[in-house]
Formats: structure tokens, sequence, C-alpha cells
């Protein structure tokens, strides 16, 4: 244990139904000093064997969720929102409305990104007492699945807990549907008002966002690669942190010279130091 | 009620899948349309009123952002061609299953059997376009006749076609539960002439064997109180068929075989045992305590140490004639097949690696294309595509492979999947590389439900085909739900759930069911318990049917309710289907009538030993004369935009390479990632630095000059590779895939004893390179017919052989890529260069035939392997790449584009032995050569390793972007990195 005097935190990490990272987000989550972390089915959670209040830090971790048949995670929002958890008359998402409420956090990664996008948590705007879906993951402008390094900028004045003290990292993404789509003008400027960009894709030379190939690797709108909610505690991206976490990650670690840690680790300690109260 | 829902993209937003589509059919096609818009189509027959379906679909089927949906009307009406590319009745279909899911949360209800989800995709073609034209597209680029339906009409024609878009592919067999008898007492033409109906593929002895098994008195008397005679039952027949077909029995490679040679004969009795086991048995003794094998040849996969806690598993299949068929799903089936071998192994291990190597006719092929056959690029894509879905569905990373191109793979090309797994030495105290059951054990099937897939099609087509046949020679995979049964399955096997687990894929449960019973010493298989995708198969189609995503355990009675509790809640379909015995039979009931009885050792060990003829001619190739004065800087260009050397990075681009976390050694290394990787390296357990190594070798340009040669390059290709990235040379293991053509002589086929005499001496190259390195083979498979008849004319592949190398390395720390790192890096050569150019890149590019194929050195060539692992383990070594495909020019160039940095070399030093001219020495393709750098304040001690071998120190990495080859002080030519990465990169960049 290595809670340092403070409280344990305890990690969930969500799989089934056609996740596939769920183990290196597991490791990212001890590397981070989680003390508890939990692989667990998604079952356990429908058939109300385990509970989402046991933890502080959810997990959604990359995959590709019933296939992603309908569109990228579109069938795993619709179960969140409508099966029944055994028993009750709720449904998970509730549990995760709930769990936000009660200012742990939410993290999710490629697939986990998208269906935080589909089921509407992400950028998060309660309109009508309802979560609806206002921006999208949409098929990559290639039209191709494509797994590649690119160069992310952070936003420093996003209120996003799992960047501070970040600017520039390199990661790889893995997805045919990445490109970011706002509903409307409106929407897209609500985002940027509130600074709920938390990272754009850019040119590794300039360090600006870009919308030149393949650096943005998938067309997004404005180079948006990562969003977050007004609380700064839901947090999606679409490159995948949870595959950096040791420098012999880095495609070019045989000729650069690298700490032993990937950055990726980053994600995942301010995650467990903010919910120690250390942020 | 019937619902027609579609859904596409806003008229303002792009849609990508349809731009790549509307790139294809330009480019391939050269035809000049202008716009493709894409629509998901989904006909759902639903007890459900509009109202709930309209709010349904509006809610859950689309993403409003994006999308707009329209229920019983066109979302369009605008485009100039309508095509709709649908499944035929039967064919797996993934949204399908997916919408059905969706529905039954939305609804919070079951779904009757009747109500279901049929989805197509809707083509909107936009431009000047006849109807011939649309339906050539169709065909070529949207989708395969053999399992699509297709709906093709002009604008304006949608009301006439109003019908035919709602019709839902429901498949519709009559129930038969019948199963026929028959007597084999009859004339040897009607044994054949029954084998050859019901597409047995058992030969006349074969046929008799079975005749005299059944008319033993004992056999006949013990039948009669299960109400059977004498008689075969059709169940009896395709079982017996599945279990000693080529493909479970490797029939040629246990064959007696006569090998003429010089006049001489020697005679074979069974290639697998002479030179397969008989290597591994060989290494496995010399190596005494330092034995990697853990389990070799009797399981789905071999096994080998990995660390004092983890073993490693891993198998290569084929799947050549389903992905010539229908590439997109041979191939899915291919890789998520191949899955099910490591996660059947033992206990069932967890897949961290998938691997691929294909073998195509150029994908620019611009002649006409024989009737019968898909053009390449359609197979290209189709193949890569599948392997794309199956992959990366699953969660296992794709990192190695290779693409081979060669003519003769144009009616036949081959698709190698491979998978490893990691398993933890011992599961709940027992060893889990070992299977054991007990009698009273439950038969237990896993995962999806039995359907006509892969039966062999051609009963079928025989006797009744009409629209509403289920389609039945090809298969499409289900990544998602194989995945569901894995996660449920190694819950199950942590748990201590079940005795044994084996995969269904060749032959269904009759092999699955068959196999494992040995262990218990019989079987009672109940096959009406069963679920079926569509009622109405008969007994020995459901018993030998290959539908896929299917794993059969044995399952302690005790444990029974659990196992299936857990596998509820885990959405994943169990059924008890009987229980292992220990009666000594093969008992199969359906309804309670026994419609099998088989004694278990007939069944499995009464296939007679078939008798071949083999003989070894030496071929002959007159050299034609190669004018003099070639330019050395055209011809590197050339080889760099070559098929085989070129870039395969679109192709690697679009497979996750690095899911799982222990990426290492990526298929892409260099300055701007893009350098081609000898070998992969990953991690798969993330607290440990330990990491497996991946490579392979392969090379049938070398078979028609001598298959002993080609077999020995390919081994030594695959072990080369290995080095290159720093795997510990005592910690490897290696798997042999033979794809051969038709190596039995007769009438069709008159170069059989040729054919035999080839896979004899390949055989052979195996064994003496193998048993030098001291590398076990651990598991090979071996695919027979790969011949096809176009118009008349046969053509056979070239004799193929991969090998592919699983080994260990101890810290990936250590682990080195290819590139160029630092100006000032001293190039080192290992190896001498002969002049071996027949069949290299070089002389086939040009045309030029004759000489010599390279030859392996084993001696040397393993003596210089250890070396540079003590340089790579004492951190001497700065990059390391291996000369394959173009020589050395390549292997330099390549280090140079991937670390963009320049050299000069001096040719003049290179180690020859009779070369003649510099193409000679810059582009033989001489085995077992590796080119290093090293660091200058690393001269000394690097160079003291290699003492008194054959090495040069060739050159120098310099500041700048030229490679300039000299013979000594005088430049012979330059060639820039851009350049030649230009060259590398265009060929297959779609």
């Amino acid at each position: 244990m290595n809670s340092g005097g403070k409280r344990p935190v305890r990690a969930i990490v969500l799989t089934g139904n056609g996740t596939n990272c769920e183990r290196e987000m597991a490791y990212g989550c001890r590397l981070g000093g989680a003390d508890v972390v939990d692989i667990i089915h998604i079952s356990w959670l429908l058939e109300g064997e385990v509970s989402l209040s046991d933890y502080d830090f959810l997990n959604l971790p990359g995959g590709f969720l019933d296939g992603d048949d309908m569109g990228a995670a579109r069938a795993s929002a619709n179960r969140f929102k409508y099966r029944k958890i055994k028993g009750t008359n709720r449904v998970l998402f509730d549990e995760i409305l709930q769990f936000i409420e009660d200012g742990k956090l939410v993290f999710g990664v490629c697939n986990g990104f998208q269906l935080l996008v589909k089921m509407g948590l992400l950028p998060g705007e309660e309109r009508e007492g309802r979560f609806e879906q206002v921006v999208t993951l949409s098929h990559n402008d290639s039209g191709k699945f494509e797994d590649r390094w690119v160069t992310l900028k952070v936003n420093s004045l996003s209120p996003c807990v799992f960047t501070k003290g970040m600017d520039q990292v390199y990661l790889p993404v893995r997805h045919g549907e990445g490109k970011f789509y706002p509903q409307s003008e409106e929407i897209l400027e609500a985002i940027k008002k509130k600074d709920l960009q938390v990272m754009v894709y850019c040119h590794p030379e300039t360090g600006k966002p870009t919308d030149i190939y393949p650096y943005n690797p998938n067309g997004s709108v404005e180079a948006i690669a990562a969003l977050t909610d007004g609380t700064g505690r839901v947090f999606g991206l679409m490159p995948h942190p949870e595959a950096f976490l040791h420098r012999t990650n880095h495609p070019r670690w045989t000729r650069e010279d690298l700490q032993e840690e990937g950055d990726g680790v980053k994600f995942f300690r301010n995650a467990v130091d903010y919910l120690r109260g250390r942020i | 009620m019937i619902y027609r829902v579609e859904v596409g993209f806003k008229r303002d937003i792009p849609d990508g899948p349809g731009m790549r589509i509307q790139r294809r059919v330009v480019e391939e096609m050269e035809l000049p349309i202008e716009r493709v818009r894409i629509l998901s189509t989904y006909l759902i027959r639903l007890d459900e009123d509009r109202d709930v379906l309209e709010r349904l679909v509006r809610e859950t089927f689309y993403d409003p952002v994006v999308q707009e949906i329209a229920v019983d009307q066109p979302l369009r009406s605008d485009a100039d061609f309508w095509v709709e590319v649908g499944f035929k009745p039967g064919v797996t279909d993934n949204v399908g299953k997916t919408a059905r899911q969706v529905i039954h949360d939305y609804l919070g209800r079951t779904l009757k059997d009747h109500e279901n989800v049929y989805t197509a995709t809707t083509y909107l073609l936009y431009g000047k376009l006849s109807q011939s034209k649309a339906e050539l597209i169709a065909k070529r680029v949207l989708g395969n006749p053999l399992i699509h339906r297709f709906i093709i009409f002009a604008k304006g024609e949608f009301e006439k076609n109003r019908e035919i878009l709602r019709t839902l592919p429901i498949v519709k067999l009559e129930a038969k539960g019948d199963v026929l008898r028959f007597d084999l007492n009859m004339p040897p033409e009607d044994l054949i002439r029954l084998s050859k109906e019901r597409v047995l593929a058992l030969n006349l002895r074969e046929m008799e064997s079975i005749r005299d098994e059944l008319s033993r008195p004992e056999v006949v008397e013990n039948r009669k109180r299960f109400g059977l005679d004498h008689r075969v039952t059709d169940v009896e027949l395709e079982a017996i068929a599945q279990t000693w077909s080529e493909h479970c029995k490797h029939k040629i490679f246990n064959a007696m075989i006569h090998y003429k040679e010089d006049g001489k004969t020697e005679t074979i009795h069974s290639l697998f045992k002479t030179y397969i086991q008989e290597t591994t048995k060989k290494v496995r003794a010399e190596k005494g305590e330092k034995d990697i094998c853990v389990s070799v040849f009797i399981d789905n996969a071999g096994v080998i140490k990995f660390d004092e806690e983890n073993n490693l598993v891993f198998k290569v299949e084929t799947h050549n004639s389903p992905s010539a068929l229908d590439p997109y799903g041979g191939a899915l089936t291919g890789i998520v097949g191949v899955n099910r071998d490591p996660f059947g192994t033992g206990l069932g291990a967890q897949l961290i690696a998938n691997t691929d190597v294909f073998c195509f006719a150029d994908p620019r092929y611009d002649k006409p294309i024989p009737e019968g056959i898909l053009h390449p690029r359609k197979i290209y894509e189709g193949v890569r595509e599948g392997v794309e879905h199956g992959g990366n569905k699953s969660g296992i990373p794709t990192v190695n492979g290779a693409v081979v191109f060669e003519e003769r793979f144009m009616g036949r090309p081959l698709v190698f999947c491979g998978t490893s797994g990691i398993m933890p030495t011992k599961i709940n105290g027992r060893p889990s590389h070992e299977k054991q059951i007990n009698p009273g054990d439950r038969i237990v099937m896993v995962g999806g439900r039995i359907g006509a897939d892969g039966i062999h099609g051609a009963t079928f087509s025989s006797e009744e085909l009409s629209e509403s046949s289920p389609v039945t020679a090809v298969q499409i995979g289900d990544p998602i739900t194989q995945k569901k049964m894995f996660d449920f399955l190694l819950k199950a096997r942590d748990m201590g759930l079940y005795n044994a687990i084996t995969d269904n894929g060749a032959g269904g449960l009759s092999s699955s069911v068959g196999e494992m019973a040995q262990l218990s010493g019989g079987a009672e298989l109940a096959l009406e318990k069963a679920p079926l995708k569509y009622p109405g198969l008969r007994p020995w189609e459901i018993l030998v049917s290959e539908a896929q995503e299917r794993m059969t355990v044995a399952v302690p009675p005790g444990n029974l309710k659990t196992f299936l509790e857990l596998s509820e809640k885990m959405g994943v379909e169990s059924t008890d289907l009987g229980q292992f015995t220990d009666s000594g039979v093969f008992h199969v009931t359906f309804e309670d009538e026994t419609v099998a009885y088989l004694d278990m050792d007939f069944f499995h060990n009464g296939l007679p030993t078939m008798e071949l003829e083999a003989e070894w001619v030496p071929p002959s190739f007159e050299m034609k004369e190669k004018p003099e004065g070639r330019n050395l800087r055209e011809i590197l260009l050339k080889l760099m935009g070559s098929l085989n050397i070129c870039s395969k990075e679109s192709i690697i681009r679009q497979y996750d390479h690095e899911v799982q976390g222990g990426s290492v050694i990526k298929p892409l290394m260099g300055e701007a990632n893009d350098g081609p990787s000898d070998a992969a390296v990953l991690r798969p357990i993330l607290d440990s630095m330990a990491g497996v190594v991946f490579a392979n070798g392969i090379c049938p340009k070398y078979s028609d000059h001598d298959t002993y040669r080609m077999a020995a390059c390919a081994a030594d290709e695959a072990v080369r590779n290995a080095i290159c990235v720093g795997c510990d040379p005592e910690h490897m293991a290696a798997l042999d895939n033979f794809c051969w053509c038709d190596p039995i002589v007769s009438e069709t086929n008159p170069d059989g004893k040729y054919k035999l005499a080839q896979l004899v001496r390949a055989n052979k190259a195996l064994y003496d390179v193998l048993t030098v390195y001291g590398i076990p083979l651990i598991s090979g498979k071996d695919s027979m017919k790969n011949d096809v008849v176009i118009q008349g004319r046969k053509i056979s592949i070239p004799p193929t052989l991969l090998v592919s190398v699983i080994g260990k390395i101890p810290d990936v720390r250590r682990a080195v890529s290819m590139d160029f790192k630092h100006p000032g890096d001293l190039i080192y050569l290992l190896g001498t260069t002969y002049p071996e150019l027949a069949g290299s890149e070089y002389y086939e590019g040009y045309g030029f035939k004759g000489g010599e194929v390279p030859n392996v050195h084993p001696d040397e060539a393993w003596e210089r392997y250890r070396k540079v692992y003590m340089a790579i383990e004492s951190g001497l070594v700065r990059s390391c790449h291996d000369c394959s495909d173009g020589g050395l020019g390549v292997a330099l160039v390549e280090k140079a584009l991937a670390g963009d940095f320049g050299a000069e070399i001096d040719c003049a030093r290179i180690p020859v032995n009779g070369c003649e001219g510099w193409d000679e020495i810059l582009f033989s393709e001489s085995q077992s050569r590796l080119v290093l750098t090293v660091a200058p304040e690393n001269q000394t001690a690097f160079e003291g390793i290699f003492e008194g071998s054959d090495f040069a120190r060739i050159g120098i990495v310099c500041e700048g972007r030229d490679v300039q080859f000299m013979n000594h002080s005088e430049i012979l030519f330059s060639v820039s990195c851009d350049e030649a990465k230009q060259a590398w990169q265009a060929p297959l960049n779609f």
C-alpha cells in the first residue's frame, strides 16, 4: 500500500464485450499509484454484484465494444443508458452520473472516449435534465484504421485534472473512428470558451494545432484529440496513454535518450494524486 | 412486421469510407465516378408497433451529430446508381447480431426466434455509369457474389425495387432427421463414386478398410445392440472422412516414400517422423538441461518455456482456399481460427500476438483476369482487411509478417496466420500444458451456434441449391463473439472449472470431441442438443459443421452448474452435449437413436498408410548472358521499388501492433518511424523486462532451382531476423508451414514425383540447418494441393515453406533496431558474399535466369549468430539488419533511409568469394549476412569478438543523406535517402 497516509485510491477498469486495453490500463493505474486496481467485467455491474460506488477512479479502456458494429461504442452506449441493472430500475448511466457527482474521476481512452461522447457525458452539457450527444468521433478522413504516433499539445487553461503540468506529449493513436466533429458552431464555441478541449494534434516542428495528415491523423475539427467536462474530472482522449508506460514503447527509443518511465504514466499519476487530495 | 431502416451521413458531412471506395473504383477500374455515399441498411423483423420501432431506432441506431435515419423510405434518391450489397442466407451477419443485442437492451426483452435483424450496405454511386458498369463495380470492389446478393438499379427505379429491397435472407431448410446407411460391399468403382459424390476425399483403400472394419462379426454384433448393422451411416462416413482427411491426418507427411536421386533409392517412413520430429528429438537431447520445449506436436500448438512462471504457445496456420473464394471472410476466419489453437492448447493460453504472411500476385496486374478467379488487388485488399478486422477486434497485436509477390499466386493466394499465447506453467497446481479427461466429464460446447457453414459445400450444391439455401463453402468470422468466449473461458480456466479444452475447427465437433475422447477412451454425444443457427440440419451436418467461434471443453459433472451459470452471466452460450467415457467407442446419438458407433482405435488409427514415389531430377536453367555495364544506381533504385522489397507501411499501419502495451521493436522504426524492422519484440508481462521475439523466413523464389536450398534459406532467414533484434540463440523455437502443389502423381498430375521430391528435399534441408542451430521445431502444418486449373491450364504455386521463429530476449532494453543511429559509427558486414543471384530480386527484375541460388553454411552461420548475440548483450551494437531480398546494396540503403543518415561504403572491403562485378557483390542474396553499426569507441571490443571469422569494416555512417558506394577512394555511385525512400514507398501506397 502506498497511500502516503491519505485515503486509499480504488480504481476500476471496466472490461467485456470487446474491450482490449484493460490490462495495460490497469497497469497504468498501478504505476500511477492507485492502491486497489480491479479489472471488472461489465456483467458484474449489470448483475448488481459489483457497485461502482465502491471505487473512486473509473477507467473505460480502448477496444471494439460490440465490434463497433453500428458505429464506435454506439451499442454499448445504448446498453449503459437502457439496460436495467438486475433487480433495480436503474441503469449504469445513472450510476456513472452519481459517481461524477461524488467528485470521482472518469477516464476514457479511444473506444472509452467514444463511449463517453456517445452517452453525452463529454463535453457533458445537461439540457433539460438530459445528457445528449452533441459532438461525435466519426470515421477518419482517410477511411482507414491506422496505428501511428502523434504529437499532442496540452491546453494549459483546461480544467482537466489528468493533464496538470503537462505540455507536449507523444502517444499512439489506433483507431478508424476518431474524427472529432461538433454538432454546431455554437457547441464548438462553448467547448472552446470553457477550454474543454484538453489536447490538440499538433505539428511536431511548430507545436501548433494542425489539420495536416498524418499529424492530425483523422481530420478532427480544430485538431481536437481530447475533451473534458466542466468539472475537469471526466476525461476522454483518442490517443493511448496506456500504450506508453515504458520508454521501450516509444517508436524511437533505440535512438533517443528517454526517461525509463513513459509519458503515459503522468495521466494516471495526476488522477491518483487528485483523488488523494494532493492537487 | 418488417421495417427497413437506412442510416447515412448528413449531406454536408464528408463520408470517409465512401471517399475511400470512390478512390478504389477510380484507381482499380478507371471508371470516372464522382462520389460514393454509403448507407447502413437494416431489415428488422420485430413484433412491435411502428411508433416503438421509430423511437427505438432514432434513439439507438445512428449518430445524431453526423448521420440521418429513415424508416421505410429512401434516405436519398439522387444517386445515379443504387447498389445494395446484402448477405445471402446463412452468411454470418455480425452487425445484424449486434443490432439484435441493441434491441434486446432497449426493449428489455429477449427477441423471439423469428424476430431478427438483417443488414446490408448500400452504395450510392454518383457519376455517368451504365447498369453493366455498376454491376462490374459491385462485383469487383463492393462485394462477392459467392456470399453477397446485389440489388442494383438506376435513379428513379426505387419504386420498382421496393419489394425486393424488403426481402429477408432467411434460411429455409426442410427438417430432415433421417440418417442414410450405405452397404459398402460394392464394387471398387462404386466405392470411389460414393466417395466422390459425397466429397469425402477418401481413396479406395480407405473406403475398403471402412468396409472391412464394419464387416467384422464382433463389430456387427456390438452395433446391433444399438440398432445398427454392417452398413455404415452417413454420420459415420462423414466423421471418418473428416478424421482421416489430409488436413487432420497429414497423410502425405506420414506416407512411406520411395525417394530416388542420382540412381539411388531411399525409403522414408514418414517425412514428419524422419525430419520434423527427429529435428526436435535430436535438438532436445543435445540441449539436455537447457531444453526449452514443454509440449511439442501433440496439441493444437507448440509450447516452450518463457520464464520460471510462464510458458509460450505458438501456432501458424494457412487459410488459402477460402481466401481465394472470399478473401475477406477467408482471411478473417484464418486469423480468428488460428487464435483458437493456442487458446485450445493445454488448459488454454492468453493470446499475445498475431503474425501474418501473404503470398499474392501483383495487385497492379492489368491483363485480363481469367473467369473464376478474383483480381489480385481484390484479393490483396480483402485479405488485408480480413486480418485487420480479425486481429484488431480481438485485441491481439499483429506484430510481424511479410508479403511475397509472384505471378503463380494469382489463382491461389497463400494466407498464413499465426497466433502466440502465454500461460502460467501451473494453474491451480496443475501443469497448464496438459489435458486430462475423466470418464463422466461432460462434453460442453461453448461459443457460437452451428450452421451449414464450412460443410463441404458441394454436397449441398449438387442436390438442392435454391435462393434460400445457406452458403456453405465460405465463412465469416466473428471476432467479438470469440473475444467474449475467450474472456469467459479464461475466467473458467483460472477457477479450475474444466479439465481440458480444444477448438472446433476443421471437422467441427467430430474432430474436437473425437480427439478429446482419446484422453478418456470414448464419448457419448447427443447431437440434437447442439444449438443451431436455423432448423433443418441433418445429424451428420451438425457433427462436421465448421461454424466458427466454438470451443469444446471437458467439465467435471460437479462443476457443470457453476460453469453454465458463469457462461450465461458473461453472455456466452454453452451447451452440455453428452459425456466422455472409457467405453472405447465414439458413440453419437440423435434423439436417442444411435447414428454413429465407431471403435476409437479404428476411428483414429485405422487409416492405411500411403505409399508414394518421389524422384529428384535437378532442373537446369540456361544462363542468359546479362549485358555488361549496367548502371548500379539504376539497379538499386529499381530494386527499392520492387514489390518484394518495397515498404509495406500501408498494410502495417492498418494493423494494431501495439495493443496490450508491451510493444518494443515495432514493424516500422527509425527517425521517421518508417524503417523496416527485421523482427518483432514485445513484453508479454508488463512488470517484467523479458521479451518475446517473433520472426519469419519465406523465399519460394528459390524453389524452381532447388527446394533444399529454398528451405535452408527460409530457416536461416527466420533465425537471422530474430538474431538481428537481439534474440537469445539458445532460446528459440521454430514452426514449419509447408504450402505445396499436389505431390501425388496421377493422370492430371504427371509431375507429382518431382513435386514430392521437392518436398523431401525441403524436409532434409530443414533438418540439416536446424539441428546445427539447435533450434527445435515445435509445431507446423501443411497444405498440399495448391493448384488451380484456369481455362484448362493448371497453375501450381511455387513450393513454399514459411519458417516462423519464436524466441526470448532476457532484457528488452538490449534490443536493437535496424536504422543507422549516429554519424561516425562504423559499418560492419558479417559473412561472405558468393555469386548467388539465381532467383534474386535483381535477376528476376531484369529477367536473368541461371546461376546459383543461395546456399546456407549452417556451421559458420551459427558461430556468427552466437557472436552477434554476445556483442548485442555487451551493448556494442547500435544497429543490425540482415541482407535478404536485394542483397547488401538494399540492406545498406534501408539502414540509411530509416536512420536518415548517409554513409560511405568501400565496396572493395566486402569479403567475397568468386563474385565478378560490383552488381554481383552488391545484389547477391548470399545468406547469413548481417550489417551492423558500432560506435567508434567500441571498435576494439567488437572486432575482438569476431576475430578469426569472415567479417569486414566496410564503411562509416555520415551526416547528410547520401549513401556513397566507393571502390577504395573512387566513387562508383551514390544514392540519396530521399530518392531511395521515394522509390521504396511508392508502389503499395494505397
